[in-house]
């Protein structure tokens, strides 16, 4: 009994943090139709600002728990100066081209910003661990777990509430939603689609860094974290439905439930559930759990 | 009694709230020249995607020289003999006029997956010039497609399909967006050319004074019903013909 | 066309040539151009139908190692019998992934090869005790022809054979291309609607393109394997696919001399920018890509074809 709510637990912890860092992306590829590679490099973007925020912050002697809020704000930071950068420097000029040619786009931005991040913070790894330590122990199941995990736990669901409010319940967020669905009519209909463009690929950076920001002090960020999130990223929304938020959830849990039982029942299997996950629900589902077919119109 | 070439039983088909086809029933004899009226949304587009499997219908039976097709794929009964064309023509706008016909030959011979001897061959190009030149299009067949004008490209569309030699050849609105005095000369020579090979036609047209001159036969479309089913004359003096077609009687 | 012929005809003496003439790094380096190449067509192949694949590393990996295998487990030697075997199972293995991958497009099929190439990544790292894990495996020296030589002498033998392979990929994929099963494969990146309509089974023309790149992707990775003399998991890194993907764009997306020129000129770029700014080449390769996305979409490559173009009118 004990080993379900371990399993339980580790899922949970595990699909927060899937959601967290995939979120963003399915927002932006809801929108924009473009599914963006540099998606990974923007989560490390702000695990660095987070991890360099942090470590600045605890070496000048503040009070500890301000790490907590350190880590949202160098998110915050991060993801509106570039997201608006990206978006109006780089995409905007690829609107209208080929699926292929944004995605070539967006692979050609995630390489820029590896080796920028490399070159801002350099190679040797930032050790974030304060506000990891600060939080302490938990003991759950006969084990003791670390706080941490519920923190990113709660982190999820806040964004996760906080999108859910603001697609439904602002008149911003229903704009958002029209595009979605129908970006023809929403232009029909007066919507201005540079600025909901530029809002979302915005928002859609700030929860990628905000993915990266939380996940700084759980490791050591050094270069090249960007490149496994970006698969795991994808994995989580396509299984969810490309551009369902969701579908984001849903798939997270389902892979981070799936993922847990194989490190605890099958650890060989680890490494693949994600895939085989992946696999099994297009093979019934091709477009995802929540994903909407789009017939063109002849 | 001739096989029919199609026949439509009770074809429905909803989008939500909106009746796109409501138990559709026509049956098309070999030979005949169809015309397709009815106002904007009245489902005749639909109609064609339905009977071709492009949509799934909720319900009803298509059946094309007896076999039924439902849930068959474009492909596969475009493979049975049936050609369309659409409202917006559909061309390989990346390749030239005569490529986009060569490519319906080499599908036709069987030979799509070849990958051996080239497109480009003598007796193909020469099969492929012939279609052009029924079409007017034979000047032009060195351009991309993408670089022909509203009327070349739905004869280069209508040309495509016809290609296939196909038993039933489907047009969504052949003549629009062409110039009034060519509708009639393209109509003319399509006719002469299907006459010629023996096909049976349905087509789409807004334009009543050409489904007048031309069809045998009318269907009237609204709002998914099949509203009339007659000869041309009978069929477009009716009343509520007209006002179901032009709102006015 | 025949021109074209006589052109390619040259390229290949001058390179052959070139051989004995060049430095030994260099032709080690060309060498790795022309595999490279090879696998690059291979992306070159599924673009021309619409497809953006970031998983040819699959096949690519997948034929190296079984190269390595059959020379370390059943002591071949002999370059002619491990190539058809590399590419027999990189055909395989893209008979079997095709059939689920060629019934999607855009984002999904690149999703899925992606995923499918980091699944062989995760096994390679993972099975060590016959994989020999993040190592690797060291890949002995291959004979030719049943020529037997050591060092530069066989990495000069290596070279010839990549040269035939290439040449013999590059007048492969050309055929395809002027077939009418190149012609439908651009088709269906045209308007896969329409092609449909003409009575072509899509999926099917998606899949023959998928089989024929799975084949080019292995033969690039046996000539790797043979040339290098290691295979590692990073092979089938999604990065490594990607890196295919950049050089297909840099060569035009579409045409198999842009390709190969691409792979070459690319080769030779890398080696010094990485030696010159280790931390800043990959800023330079995604610059380097946009500029070509957004300005001169037809690639390099670009320039010589319209010279070419005028040239036949």
């Amino acid at each position: 009994m004990s080993q379900v709510l371990i399993i339980g637990v580790d899922g949970l912890v595990f699909a927060s943090w899937l959601f967290l860092v995939s979120v963003g992306l399915s927002l932006i590829y809801g929108v924009l139709r473009i599914l963006n590679v540099a998606h990974g490099s923007l989560f490390a973007v702000g695990a660095y600002s987070g991890a360099s925020l942090v470590v600045a912050y605890s070496q000048a002697g503040n009070w500890p728990w301000g790490t907590l809020l350190a880590l949202p704000a160098a998110a915050l930071a991060a993801g509106l100066v570039l997201g608006p950068l990206v978006e109006r420097g780089v995409l905007r000029w690829t609107y209208g081209r080929e699926p292929v040619v944004q995605l070539l786009v967006t692979f050609s931005v995630f390489l820029i910003l590896e080796d920028a991040t490399k070159l801002l913070w350099g190679v040797s790894p930032y050790y974030a661990y304060q506000p990891y330590q600060l939080l302490g122990q938990v003991h759950i199941g006969g084990i003791d777990y670390p706080a941490y995990s519920f923190l990113l736990l709660l982190v999820a669901v806040v964004a996760g509430g906080g999108l859910w409010w603001f697609v439904r319940r602002t008149r911003f967020g229903r704009v958002v939603v029209a595009v979605i669905h129908d970006p023809e009519m929403s232009v029909a209909l007066g919507v201005n689609l540079s600025r909901v463009y530029v809002a979302t690929f915005a928002l859609g950076t700030v929860l990628a860094a905000l993915g990266g920001a939380f996940t700084a002090p759980m490791i050591s960020v050094v270069p090249g974290i960007g490149v496994e999130v970006i698969v795991l990223a994808f994995a989580v929304v396509v299984v969810g439905g490309l551009g369902s938020l969701e579908g984001a959830a849903v798939g997270a849990l389902l892979i981070g439930l799936v993922r847990a039982a194989a490190v605890h029942l099958l650890p060989v299997l680890e490494l693949f559930t994600i895939y085989l996950v992946m696999a099994a629900v297009l093979l019934v589902r091709p477009l995802g759990l929540f994903g909407r077919v789009e017939v063109r119109r002849i | 009694m001739k096989t029919p070439i199609l026949e439509v039983e009770d074809l429905t088909l909803h989008f939500g709230s909106i009746t796109a086809a409501e138990r559709e029933t026509v049956i098309v004899y070999p030979g005949e020249f169809v015309g397709v009226v009815g106002p904007n949304g009245a489902g005749k587009t639909t109609f064609l995607n339905l009977i071709t499997g492009y949509l799934r219908p909720e319900r009803g039976v298509i059946r094309f020289w007896g076999q039924d097709v439902v849930g068959m794929k474009p492909h596969q009964i475009t493979a049975l003999g049936v050609g369309r064309s659409f409202q917006i023509p559909q061309l390989f706008l990346t390749l030239t006029v005569r490529e986009n016909v060569l490519v319906g030959l080499a599908t036709r011979e069987g030979r799509w997956a070849s990958a051996w001897r080239p497109l480009h061959e003598p007796t193909r190009v020469q099969a492929a010039d012939e279609v052009l030149l029924q079409f007017g299009l034979l000047a032009q067949a060195d351009r991309p497609a993408g670089e022909l004008p509203e009327g070349g490209r739905k004869l280069l569309d209508v040309a495509m399909a016809f290609a296939l030699r196909p038993r039933l050849l489907l047009m969504d609105e052949p003549t629009s967006g062409v110039s009034a005095r060519e509708k009639f000369q393209i109509m003319d020579t399509l006719l002469q050319a299907l006459r010629e090979a023996g096909v049976t036609a349905l087509f789409v047209e807004h334009d009543m004074e050409v489904v007048r001159r031309y069809a045998t036969r009318v269907l009237v479309l609204s709002n998914g019903r099949i509203l009339a089913d007659g000869a041309p004359g009978e069929v477009l003096d009716d009343p509520e013909v007209r006002l179901a077609v032009t709102g006015r009687r | 066309m025949r021109r074209g012929g006589l052109w390619a005809l040259a390229a290949v003496g001058v390179l052959a040539v070139a051989g004995v003439v060049l430095p030994r790094w260099l032709v080690f380096l060309l060498t790795l151009a022309f595999a490279k190449g090879v696998a690059v067509l291979s992306v070159v192949v599924l673009m021309r139908a619409g497809l953006v694949s970031f998983g040819q590393g699959l096949f690519f990996a997948a034929a190296a190692y079984a190269a390595g295998f059959a020379m370390r487990g059943w002591g071949l030697r002999e370059a002619l019998v491990l190539v058809p075997l590399g590419v027999a199972v990189a055909v395989l293995l893209g008979a079997v992934v095709g059939l689920l991958v060629a019934r999607y497009r855009d984002i999904f099929f690149a999703m899925l090869t992606l995923a499918f190439s980091m699944v062989l990544y995760g096994v390679l790292i993972k099975a060590y005790t016959v994989t020999g894990g993040s190592d690797g495996i060291r890949i002995p020296t291959p004979s030719v022809l049943g020529i037997s030589r050591a060092g530069d002498e066989a990495r000069l033998l290596v070279y010839y054979l990549a040269l035939a392979c290439t040449a013999g990929s590059a007048w492969l994929v050309t055929r395809y291309a002027q077939a009418p099963a190149g012609y439908l494969a651009w088709a269906v990146r045209d308007n896969e609607v329409r092609v449909a309509y003409l009575g072509a089974p899509v999926n099917r023309i998606v899949y023959g393109a998928f089989l024929l790149a799975s084949g080019l992707a292995g033969l690039g990775g046996v000539l790797t394997a043979l040339n290098v003399g290691h295979v590692d998991p990073g092979l089938s890194y999604w990065t490594t696919s990607g890196e295919l993907v950049f050089v297909a764009v840099l060569g035009g997306s579409g045409s198999v001399p842009g390709a190969l020129a691409g792979a070459v000129v690319y080769e030779v770029l890398r080696s010094y920018a990485f030696k010159y700014a280790p931390y800043a080449w990959q800023m330079m390769l995604g610059a380097a890509m946009l500029v070509i996305i957004l300005f001169l979409p037809g690639g390099v490559w670009s320039p010589v074809e319209r010279w070419w173009r005028r040239q036949q009118a």
